[in-house]
């Protein structure tokens, strides 16, 4: 079988010819810059709704880095990271509601927990190949509502109703509204999640998971710890899935059995293939597409009928093979390569 | 003791449902080393065509085999158009492809017949047969097709010039071609098996616990639970692995952690045998070359 | 009389790279071919052009009709059985089936069933354990299986590819003793890739050698075994 080397199939990057008389590097930082000044300013022109989308983008980025660094990166297949996405979700809408921790302190309990959670389930994991790894983690994926909705957990997770947390305010009387502090709260997790995220990969850990994921037994002979490493990314993984539940939990407001079943895991894998695997700035491609693809088949529904219901999955069926057929690297392989094929095309 | 004999006859119908996807998700196995994730969608969709044409006035038994037939047929086709072009990709690719299936046959089936739950008539008469009290009548028919299905499937591979033909493109495809079985097609038509075999478990599914798009991803992680306790290499193994799921699953539902979450049953069996016994029961310890 | 096989021109690609660079060869109807050279020379490769399981480009004629872009299912059809390196066998499979996979394209049961007692007389040894796991058999038994099952195809041509690899000498000549037999009665062509040059030349009329991708010496097996400078630059004795 081959290693899963989707991502590293790209040939070694050249200096890419400059672009209208412009290094790329200064595209990038402009590219940057711009994102930047987006970000901070969307508050103020975005209405309540369309803010709270976008929170939901940065909260679905996050958890998109967690599962991008461990199939991606470590090529270890999950098809279950909605699960971690729960329990982050929950654990800080128990704390919320039943121990009044604020919002922001349930935030590393919920990493936390995920962590030891993704840590644990990634030892068994250890002995299992691809294919059984991702069998396993699918059943975990559908198993997911049953358990949240088990009659002996109701009085933690308050059964198939959920629980209800209240909305955070800005705090020290700043003159911002809820969705709007809450949008920049967010910001703030997402930003220090990519900056870790991508320090780690560019680091000698990110070139021992890589290696694991490419040579395993090479990996091992030079003395890299596969057991360790590879349990440690589920860990991380899955605090990054946990933390990104539960920036949700409070945005959203509400938890419940419900909104965490097998399609939202299978949105995260569609997150990280549309964005690109093993990309970490790339999950914002794949966070907007999976806040967004499922809103307008929505509106479409609208006009469409109940059966409008299908479009999402639909959708999210055809892009999967479609983009494995034309474009394994995703977006952001195919933007990484656009300069090269740009400026060939004007020196070609 | 009754309630329990209950239990036990329930458990080997729904088991024997389980029986026949995981010896479909095996058939592929054994000759792709993938399981099929899209195999229950599949099974789901053909169960919605053979309820549509019963809809239309067709009589149970025409409609069965004509699903079967049009399932082989869609089988075939899904193998020699979506999945061959990815003959040598990474497992990544292909499992994403396979998810990418599972997808479109669960929306096309909420586009076309709507996502409100329909009821699927059991062929067999409604009262018990032999006036038992153990199992109604449909679970002893289920367990009778089960049986009818895995006889049939058996004799295939052991008798027909074609089941060898397969048995042998499976196992040693490069081989296969110096005796002139054109593999490619051994594959296709051991995809088409595969998805008439599913069908015949969704059809038998559907009067138990209703028609509705998501009816069969339960049923898919208790036949992978199946495979994977049998040997997930040993299409018999898988079989038995089935029948030994549901009744653990029913046993387990009604005296140990209660019917709620049987699916974390099936969860439990999935990652204890993988790390306990990865080849199962009956399955071959796999050695990987260094 | 005319060649049953001729290749022109012959080149083969493992992906990029072009390991047979233009070889011409002649298989002479009801003859018996070698194929020597030392390790890496090409020798197995050639086989594997000939029955389209490498990328191959040149002229292949085959009784008369090129081989064209025919896959190794259809070149099979055609009359050609490869006994391929490392035998191949059906190793879950049991004998009796591994045999009847061999005639599995043909269509004349009265035919094969003539077959099966032709190639159990050849092979007594396979009669006594056709109901055996091919995997269990021994080496010896393994070969004896591989020829069997390319017999079963009845072939023009039967295409061995080192018969007796990692086999006790006691059985190769056994073996050969044997093909030589087939050869005779059953008018079976055979090209035949053989490290060990001795036994190879001692059976075959006609050999060649093969170096690096090329033909180095072709000509009649017993003038290659007479010519001392051959033997010595090629054969190592």
């Amino acid at each position: 079988m081959k290693p899963m080397t989707i991502a590293s199939r790209e040939p070694a990057a050249l200096p890419a010819k400059p672009i209208l008389g412009l290094d790329a590097r200064v595209w990038r930082w402009a590219a940057w810059a711009l994102l930047a000044i987006a970000a901070l300013g969307l508050p103020f022109v975005a209405s309540g709704y369309h803010l709270f989308q976008f929170s939901q983008v940065l909260i679905y980025a996050i958890a998109l880095i967690g599962l991008n660094l461990l199939t991606g990166y470590n090529g270890q297949i999950s098809l279950g990271h909605g699960a971690f996405f729960a329990i982050g979700g929950y654990t800080t809408a128990i704390l919320m509601t039943k121990f009044a921790v604020p919002y922001w302190a349930t935030l590393p309990v919920a990493g936390l927990v995920c962590f030891v959670a993704g840590f644990l389930f990634g030892l068994p994991a250890l002995r299992l190949g691809g294919l059984y790894l991702a069998l396993a983690t699918f059943a975990l994926a559908v198993s997911t509502p049953q358990l949240l909705d088990y009659k002996a957990f109701d009085s933690w997770t308050g059964g198939v109703q959920g629980l209800l947390l209240s909305k955070p305010h800005a705090p020290f009387g700043l003159p911002l509204t809820s969705d709007q502090w809450l949008y920049f709260f967010c910001l703030a997790c997402a930003a220090l999640s990519f900056w870790a995220a991508a320090n780690l990969v560019r680091g000698r850990i990110g070139r021992a998971i890589v290696a694991i994921r490419d040579h395993p037994i090479a990996a091992e002979t030079m003395g890299i710890n596969i057991s360790f490493y590879k349990a440690m990314c589920f860990g991380v993984s899955a605090l990054y899935a946990g933390v990104g539940g539960a920036l949700a939990a409070i945005v959203v407001g509400f938890v419940s059995p419900d909104s965490f079943g097998l399609f939202l895991s299978l949105s995260f894998l569609v997150g990280i293939v549309v964005s690109g695997l093993a990309s970490i700035w790339g999950v914002l491609f794949g966070a907007l597409f999976i806040e967004f693809v499922p809103n307008y088949a929505d509106q479409l529904s609208d006009l469409f009928g109940e059966s409008a219901k299908a479009l999402p999955g639909a959708i999210y069926g055809i892009l999967l093979i479609g983009l494995m057929y034309v474009m394994p690297s995703g977006v952001a392989g195919a933007l990484k390569n656009a300069p090269r094929l740009f400026s060939r095309a004007k020196h070609g | 003791m009754t309630a329990f004999a209950h239990q036990l006859f329930s458990g080997l119908a729904m088991g024997g449902i389980y029986a026949i996807l995981a010896l479909a998700l095996v058939m592929i196995y054994q000759a792709t080393h993938l399981v099929n994730f899209a195999q229950g969608e599949m099974a789901m969709f053909s169960t919605y065509i053979a309820w549509d044409m019963i809809d239309r006035g067709m009589p149970y038994w025409a409609a069965f085999a004509l699903t079967i037939v049009v399932s082989f047929l869609g089988g075939m086709a899904i193998e020699r158009l979506i999945i061959r072009p990815f003959a040598n990709a990474p497992v990544l690719t292909i499992i994403i492809v396979f998810i990418g299936l599972l997808l479109i046959f669960n929306s096309v089936a909420g586009w076309q017949y709507s996502y409100t739950i329909k009821t699927f008539d059991s062929p067999f008469p409604a009262r018990s047969w032999f006036g038992n009290s153990f199992m109604s009548s449909h679970e002893s028919g289920a367990i009778l097709v089960t049986f009818a299905v895995l006889a049939l499937v058996y004799a295939f591979f052991r008798f027909t010039p074609l089941g060898l033909a397969m048995r042998a493109a499976a196992q040693n495809p490069a081989s296969s071609r110096l005796v002139g079985i054109r593999v490619g097609w051994m594959l296709a038509i051991g995809w088409g098996l595969a998805a008439a075999i599913g069908s015949v478990a969704g059809m038998m599914a559907a009067p138990i616990v209703y028609l509705d798009p998501n009816m069969m991803l339960g049923i898919l992680i208790y036949a992978f639970a199946g495979a994977v306790l049998g040997g997930i290499d040993n299409p018999w193994g898988a079989a038995v692995g089935g029948f030994a799921v549901g009744v653990l699953e029913n046993i387990a539902g009604a005296y140990l952690v209660g019917p709620e979450i049987k699916l974390s049953v099936a969860l439990v069996i999935i990652i204890g045998v993988l790390v306990a016994r990865p080849s199962g029961l009956f399955g071959r310890m796999l050695v990987t070359r260094v | 009389m005319p060649a049953l096989l001729e290749a022109r021109g012959l080149k083969a690609f493992y992906g990029p790279i072009e390991v047979l660079h233009g070889l011409d060869i002649d298989i002479a109807e009801g003859g018996i071919t070698a194929l020597l050279g030392a390790n890496g020379a090409g020798k197995t490769t050639i086989l594997r052009a000939l029955c389209a399981t490498v990328r191959r480009e040149g002229a292949v004629t085959f009784a008369g009709r090129p081989l064209g872009a025919r896959a190794t299912e259809d070149v099979v059809r055609l009359g050609i059985a490869h006994v391929p390196d490392g035998r191949g066998t059906f190793v879950d499979l049991t004998v009796e089936e591994n045999l009847r996979l061999g005639a599995y394209t043909r269509a004349d049961r009265a035919a094969v069933a003539e077959d099966f007692a032709r190639v159990y007389g050849y092979f007594p040894r396979l009669e006594e354990r056709r109901r055996q796991q091919a995997g269990t058999l021994s080496g010896g038994e393994q070969q004896m299986l591989a020829i069997s099952r390319a017999l079963m195809l009845r072939p023009k041509l039967l295409l061995l590819d080192e018969p007796s690899f990692g086999l006790a000498p006691i059985i190769v000549k056994d073996i050969f003793h044997i093909l030589r037999a087939i050869n005779q009665e059953s008018r079976v062509s055979m090209l035949i890739v053989e490290q060990n040059a001795n036994l190879a030349l001692d059976l075959a009329d006609h050999a060649y050698l093969i170096e690096t991708g090329r033909v180095a010496v072709g000509g009649a097996a017993s003038s290659i075994r007479g010519d001392d400078a051959v033997r010595r630059c090629y054969l190592g004795y």
